[in-house]
């Protein structure tokens, strides 16, 4: 079933940008927001269906740090490290995250919970330091309360 | 809607212009408002107006740039000052609906300064605030609409001189004409390095080439900025009229958006208001009527600060790994698929129709020196009034911070200001009295920069900022050339140790030897540039540096004593 799922969307996508020139990196932001991350498999499928070379594909992927070649857990939580977040306090919140969920920026608990990752400016350094969950954004972070907010995703979870 | 000519455009100007005297409620729902809990407080305005039977319009809008105090709320009814709340959540939206609005009784302890009390229009007079003249000190042409329109409305901003500029291009102005508006205006790009606009423009369309392009540089790298998603939100129709207007004087049929893929709102916004403008006639074929067609797409960064420089933007526009290369040949004659590109910054293409509408001569008398007109800063970091200020050039940075922006937060000293981000420098205190102009940044070894302020306190370290900058050049660096790829590793280690009290004396004298090598040998601009901050803060803060040395010598010789 998520086989033939996977499929379907590839082609959709290769049809959507085949006609535009210059298209691939359109295309692969299509298919990391269906995935949450661009699966190998949909990487293959593209290549044949938009006449790239996968080498191509993965020269990109590689390149360009939003692009996620496993999958991210179900919870992403990302702290800001601009640089206004940076002054207020990020560091201190990154440190406390790290040490309540146990794992550094890039990597994901190993029930695939939670991922944690640093991010560059998100447009709202005016409520810095912010952190997001998902699409939430929380701002005016604390160490405190973001790992409460953390919490309350578990226990929601246990529930 | 119908694909206007010039002459019904002006029909339904005059009639739309009259839907904004209806009194209304606006609600700042860009991003910052939003993460606020503007959605809360929009429903709840709603619901107590429909409960209540209050005949009031509640709409959206953009960032109207005090962002510390969102989710923000404005009351404008016709005939009274605008009130502006801030902070506001359920229980005062209510109270908003039920005092305010029902009963004429403004909340007065909650109100805070409204945009027109902050902000002189640029519609409203020609000049800004004279120095020393009582008045607001901020003046708005870029973001004339942001926090006052609904940005997903055409109709409001048509109703405020929206494409007026372009109905004035395409009926009777030459090429000719509208870079020469432009070269009388002093415009210079709002991108970082200030090259005039008007040369630009006119390299470009003289370039030999099938086709020409005109791109949109919204990738806004500078971690800690956030005007142009601003404007992108706020007012995206104000950059489509720009690309219109840059696209027909330089031949263009096709225009590109670049935006960072982390600015999702951005993209709707832009996205919807050119599906607005292609159903209007305004993009398309025949816009307005006349010979002339152009259309626009978007194309979405990937998380690459590099992507901002010209050559790596056009290179991750062709769908390839975001990497610079050698200029010349500039972009303005081998860009986009090898044809002449002209790129442009969001904050300059907002620019071009205020421009085109008041004349070169009006925006060229706002300003100082070679630094005309205005310039919008995101003012962040140990600041009380954080947000967005739009300022005439040649404002001092003190006014700035202490003035518009209310000082440190806490009440402690400023310490420093720093401008240009990753590429820029640090101004110290006893600098802020210099005016906001290209050159007079440049001559104190900072650059006036995309627009990043970040405001430091005494208890903020310059040597951890100068790391943190240096670790995002390393980080972002494409490793495409060794003088970036080597010497941003080099300087990092170097002071990593001197941060780290394991320095020497010699450390210092191997930055800067490093930092001059980088800045000469490097490929582009981000290897060209990134020793700056680095180099800016040895020019002011040497002494918190040789702390760090002194210190490290110590523990040297004491271990156990410095080790604190
Ligand atoms: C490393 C680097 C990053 C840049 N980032 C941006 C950016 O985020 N936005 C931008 O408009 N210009 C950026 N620039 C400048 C662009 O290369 C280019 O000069 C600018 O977009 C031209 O537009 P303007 O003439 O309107 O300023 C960057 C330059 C360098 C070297
Ligand atoms: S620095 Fe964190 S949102 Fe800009």
């Amino acid at each position: 079933m998520t086989h033939t799922s996977v499929v379907d969307d590839v082609a959709v996508i290769a049809k959507r940008w085949n006609n535009t020139r210059g298209s691939l990196i359109m295309a692969l932001h299509d298919l990391q927001s269906r995935h949450g991350y661009v699966p190998r498999e949909s990487a293959m499928k593209l290549a044949k269906y938009m006449d790239v070379p996968l080498a191509r594909i993965y020269e990109v992927l590689t390149f360009y740090n939003y692009f996620k070649l496993k999958p991210p857990g179900k919870h992403v939580v990302s702290v800001c490290m601009g640089t206004a977040c940076y002054l207020k306090g990020a560091p201190g919140i990154y440190h406390d995250i790290t040490k309540h969920l146990g794992i550094k920026s890039g990597e994901t608990t190993p029930n695939g919970e939670f991922h944690l990752q640093i991010v560059r400016c998100i447009g709202c350094c005016g409520l810095a330091p912010v952190v997001t969950i998902n699409e939430q954004l929380l701002a005016k972070m604390n160490p405190h309360d973001a790992v409460e907010h953390i919490c309350q995703i578990k226990e929601g979870a246990e529930k | 809607m119908p694909r206007f000519t010039a002459q019904e455009l002006d029909a339904h100007r005059a009639k739309v212009t009259q839907l904004l005297d209806k009194p209304s409620i606006k609600v700042g729902m860009s991003t910052c408002g939003v993460a606020a809990g503007a959605v809360l407080a929009f429903d709840t305005l709603v619901e107590e107006a429909k409960s209540k039977s209050a005949n009031i319009l509640i709409s959206r809008t953009g960032c109207a740039g005090m962002c510390s105090m969102e989710p923000l709320v404005e009351v404008c009814i016709p005939g009274q000052p605008a009130a502006m709340y801030g902070n506001v959540d359920a229980e005062l939206a209510r109270r908003i609906i039920n005092e305010h609005v029902l009963s004429s009784q403004p909340i007065v302890e909650r109100l805070v300064p409204s945009i027109e009390a902050l902000a002189v229009a640029y519609d409203k007079s020609d000049t800004p605030t004279p120095p020393g003249a009582s008045g607001p000190r901020q003046y708005r042409i870029v973001l004339r609409n942001c926090g006052v329109i609904d940005p997903e409305s055409i109709d409001e901003y048509i109703a405020r001189e929206g494409y007026q500029a372009l109905q004035k291009a395409l009926s009777g102005m030459t090429s000719e004409q509208i870079i020469e508006e432009l070269k009388v205006s002093g415009l210079r790009g709002r991108g970082g390095a200030g090259f005039p606009t008007w040369h630009k423009w006119q390299l470009t369309r003289d370039a030999q080439g099938d086709e020409h392009y005109i791109i949109c540089n919204g990738d806004e790298g500078d971690p800690g900025a956030y005007m142009d998603r601003s404007v992108l939100e706020g007012d995206p129709h104000s950059i489509i009229e720009g690309m219109i207007i840059g696209g027909y004087v330089i031949g263009a049929r096709q225009g590109v958006f670049y935006i960072r893929a982390e600015y999702p709102l951005a993209v709707q916004r832009i996205e919807k208001a050119i599906r607005q403008a292609r159903a209007a006639g305004l993009l398309g074929k025949n816009i307005l009527g006349t010979e002339f067609s152009f259309d626009l797409e978007i194309r979405l960064g990937a998380g690459a600060f590099v992507c901002g420089e010209e050559t790596a933007l056009i290179a991750s526009v062709e769908g390839k790994r975001g990497t610079p290369r050698p200029r010349p040949p500039f972009p303005s004659v081998k860009g986009l698929w090898n044809m002449p590109t002209m790129i442009n910054n969001v904050e300059t293409l907002a620019n071009i129709a205020p421009i085109l509408v008041r004349g070169g001569k009006w925006f060229g008398s706002i300003g100082i020196g070679k630094s005309t007109g205005t310039k919008v800063f995101a003012v962040t970091g140990k600041i009380k009034n954080s947000g967005l200020v739009e300022i005439p050039m040649g404002t001092t940075l003190r006014e700035v911070v202490n003035g518009i922006c209310g000082g440190i937060a806490s009440g402690r000293r400023v310490k420093a200001v720093q401008t240009g981000g990753p590429s820029g420098g640090l101004i110290p205190e006893q600098h802020l009295d210099t005016p906001v102009s290209y050159e007079h940044l440049q001559a104190l070894g900072s650059i006036m920069g995309s627009g990043g302020m970040i405001v430091m306190d005494d208890t903020d370290s310059v040597v951890e900022l100068s790391r943190f900058y240096l670790g995002f050049c390393v980080d972002e660096s494409c490793g495409k050339c060794a003088p970036c790829r080597i010497g941003g590793t080099q300087i990092l280690r170097t002071l990593n140790r001197i941060a780290d009290l394991k320095g020497t004396e010699r450390d210092i004298a191997t930055v800067r030897r490093i930092a001059h090598a980088m800045q000469k040998a490097s490929l582009c601009g981000l290897g060209q540039t990134a020793p700056n901050p680095i180099l800016s803060a040895l020019r002011y803060f040497e002494p918190e540096f040789m702390e760090r040395i002194a210190a490290a010598k110590t523990a040297r010789k004491e271990p156990g004593i410095a080790r604190k």
